[in-house]
Order: C-alpha cells, then sequence, then structure tokens
C-alpha cells in the first residue's frame, strides 16, 4: 500500500495547449468590424401636401437621375466639383442677389457670425444606384464639415475635432447641416 | 568559515514556462468577452458604398439593421433587390412592424436613440431605399445610417 501515500498530481502541461486551441478559436472567430457610415436624421412625415415657402435663392438644388448622372441648379454638374460648388454657395461670398440670403446672429463663444440659410435640396430618381446617391450625400457632408472646419479654424485657430463640446456645438449651430431631401418622386428614366 | 563557491555552469538555463498557461487565458478571456457572434445568416450578397465622411456607430446594442441587396441564392429567389430582416427576407410592409419589436425589445430609456443601419448594396437602385425611408418616418425612426465602407481617404 506504498502507492497510495504518494500524492498524485494532474499533468498540467497540455493546459496551455488546450487554451491556446480555444484561444485560436476565438481569435479566428472574432470580427472586430467597426461599423461606419454616414448617418442622417429623417424628416417626421407631412400629413398633407403643405408647402413650405423657401425662397427660390436659398435652395440649392441637386438632382439625381435614373442613369446617374447630376443636375446642379439646373445645369449638368459632376461629383468633383459638387463639394465646392456647395461651399460656395452656402457662403456666398460676394452677397450675389441669386445666392441665398445670410442672418447675422449671435451665438456663444463664437459672437455674431453670418448663418447662411440655404438648403441643400436633393433628388433622386428611384432608379438611381445606390452608390452614386452616397456618393452625392458623401460630397454634400463634406462640404459641410469642410465649412465648420473653416469657421473653427477662424473662430478658435484650431482644428473641429480638438474642440471642446460646447465649442462644438456653437459651430454646429452656425453651420447646421441643410440637407433636405424631397418627398420621393419618379423624375424620369425607367427603372 | 563561509567560503563562496563559483557556481558551475550547467549548460543552458531554461525559463520557467509555468505561467504560460495562465497568460493565455488572460488573452482567452480577453477574445471570450469581446467576440460578437454573428446573429444573422445573410441571404443577401452586399457590397458597401465606399464613403469618405463616415461616422462610427456607437453602442451596437441600439441599431438595427436593414439588409437589402441581391440574393445569395439567386437561382431560388432571383436577381431583384430583396430586403432582409433578421434571419428571413421581408417586404416593405414588414419594416413598421420590425421596428415596432426592436424598440420593444429595447430598455424604455434607450429607446430613442435606437438607430437604424441600412446596410445596402452599392448597386441596388433607390427605389427599394426610398421605400424603406418613407416606412422609418411612418414609423418614427428617424435616425438613419447609410452603411458604408472607409474609402482611401481624399482628405490631406
Amino acid at each position: 500500500m506504498r502507492k497510495l501515500r504518494q500524492l498524485q498530481e494532474v499533468n498540467a502541461g497540455s493546459m496551455a495547449d488546450i487554451a491556446f486551441l480555444l484561444l485560436i478559436f476565438f481569435l479566428v472567430t472574432t470580427t472586430m468590424d467597426v461599423d461606419t457610415g454616414i448617418t442622417r436624421s429623417l424628416p417626421p412625415p407631412v400629413e398633407d401636401d403643405t408647402q413650405i415657402d423657401i425662397r427660390d435663392r436659398n435652395i440649392f438644388k441637386v438632382l439625381v437621375n435614373s442613369a446617374d448622372m447630376l443636375l446642379v441648379e439646373g445645369r449638368e454638374g459632376s461629383l468633383s466639383t459638387l463639394k465646392d460648388e456647395t461651399k460656395y454657395f452656402m457662403k456666398n461670398p460676394n452677397n450675389d442677389p441669386n445666392l441665398p440670403e445670410k442672418k447675422l446672429e449671435f451665438i456663444e463663444l463664437l459672437g455674431e457670425v453670418w448663418i447662411s440659410r440655404g438648403v441643400v435640396s436633393l433628388k433622386n430618381d428611384r432608379g438611381t444606384s445606390y452608390d452614386m446617391y452616397i456618393r452625392v450625400q458623401n460630397e454634400l457632408t463634406a462640404a459641410f464639415r469642410e465649412l465648420r472646419e473653416e469657421l473653427s479654424i477662424d473662430k478658435f485657430g484650431t482644428r473641429f475635432d480638438n474642440l471642446t463640446d460646447d465649442q462644438k456645438k456653437a459651430i454646429q449651430s452656425a453651420v447646421p447641416v441643410a440637407i433636405s431631401e424631397a418627398e420621393p418622386e419618379d423624375i424620369g428614366g425607367n427603372k | 568559515m563561509a567560503r563562496f563557491r563559483k557556481k558551475k555552469a550547467q549548460g543552458p538555463q531554461r525559463i520557467n514556462t509555468a505561467s504560460l498557461p495562465d497568460i493565455i487565458f488572460m488573452l482567452l478571456f480577453f477574445f471570450m468577452v469581446t467576440t460578437v457572434m454573428r446573429e444573422t445568416t445573410m441571404l443577401v450578397k452586399i457590397k458597401l458604398p465606399e464613403a469618405t465622411e463616415i461616422q462610427k456607430l456607437e453602442r451596437k446594442s441600439l441599431v438595427s439593421y436593414i439588409y437589402v441587396g441581391e440574393p445569395v441564392r439567386s437561382y431560388l429567389y432571383g436577381t431583384e433587390s430583396r430586403i432582409q430582416l433578421n434571419d428571413q427576407f421581408a417586404t416593405i410592409a414588414d419594416i413598421q412592424e420590425f421596428i415596432a419589436r426592436e424598440r420593444e425589445a429595447r430598455d424604455e430609456v434607450d429607446r430613442k436613440f435606437l438607430t437604424t443601419s441600412i446596410k445596402a448594396d452599392q448597386l441596388t437602385r433607390m427605389g427599394v431605399i426610398t421605400d424603406i425611408k418613407q416606412e422609418l418616418r411612418k414609423a418614427g425612426a428617424f435616425k438613419l445610417n447609410y452603411s458604408s465602407r472607409k474609402a482611401a481617404s481624399k482628405r490631406n
């Protein structure tokens, strides 16, 4: 009965191997993808045909047809110039009477700033490709982001990302993302 | 009298590997905790469009997904773009109910932060997307995210 006295230990040498195996399984199955995308907020539904009066000079019309072609303010446009055109329209640097009105408003932390009353009106056809739509949205978003960036540099001397939350809010209210999407309707072209 | 004796070198010294399992277990637990298993099986093919002005979606638990794309088994379902909610195909009419159910599943405090993420294939026609958007407006889900991949940055 000598055997009993010796305390037998379980061999733990393979523990590391088992742990490794599990580790590799989880490594492989883990998806580290972060969901990214363009964030938008939809307008609440309108009950009846209430026409909101916006003066024509305040609207920047962007149309995308079923062949993925752009019509910007009545002329054929292209994606490469859309951003700069939008920025120019929103800023209206020369106070052109055909470009949107501006209003002087007092905003905390910024003081008096000119706020553009321009609105980008985006309209697409049912046949437009999603890719094109996202590209247009992307350019428009870029335009507004750059406008904010410029104002931020101008007022605070630093990039928008480096601002405090209050400063960001002030900039956001000075440059609201004014992208309006028209009620859907077919604007020609077959699906 | 004490004597100092030089220790004899005894060949290469072995590193103690007793703590190796512990380290591995630590890593293992990290990955176990962070892993999110894919809950839905994709019934539609999706290649997301590219964009540069993208934002990260915070709080994944408050995001409901709508998938739009060509069915994977196109020999069965055709190549027309279809909507997928959870694990099955759906039609435009199902979206309001889907949003209502997603809302029910969340805490009352969190409901207003619920975001809808549209994951649509880049070749989808806007007709479907527009219909979805209209339904979302009716359902009162105003926070929307067009899921897109990060494009090679044009920013400087």
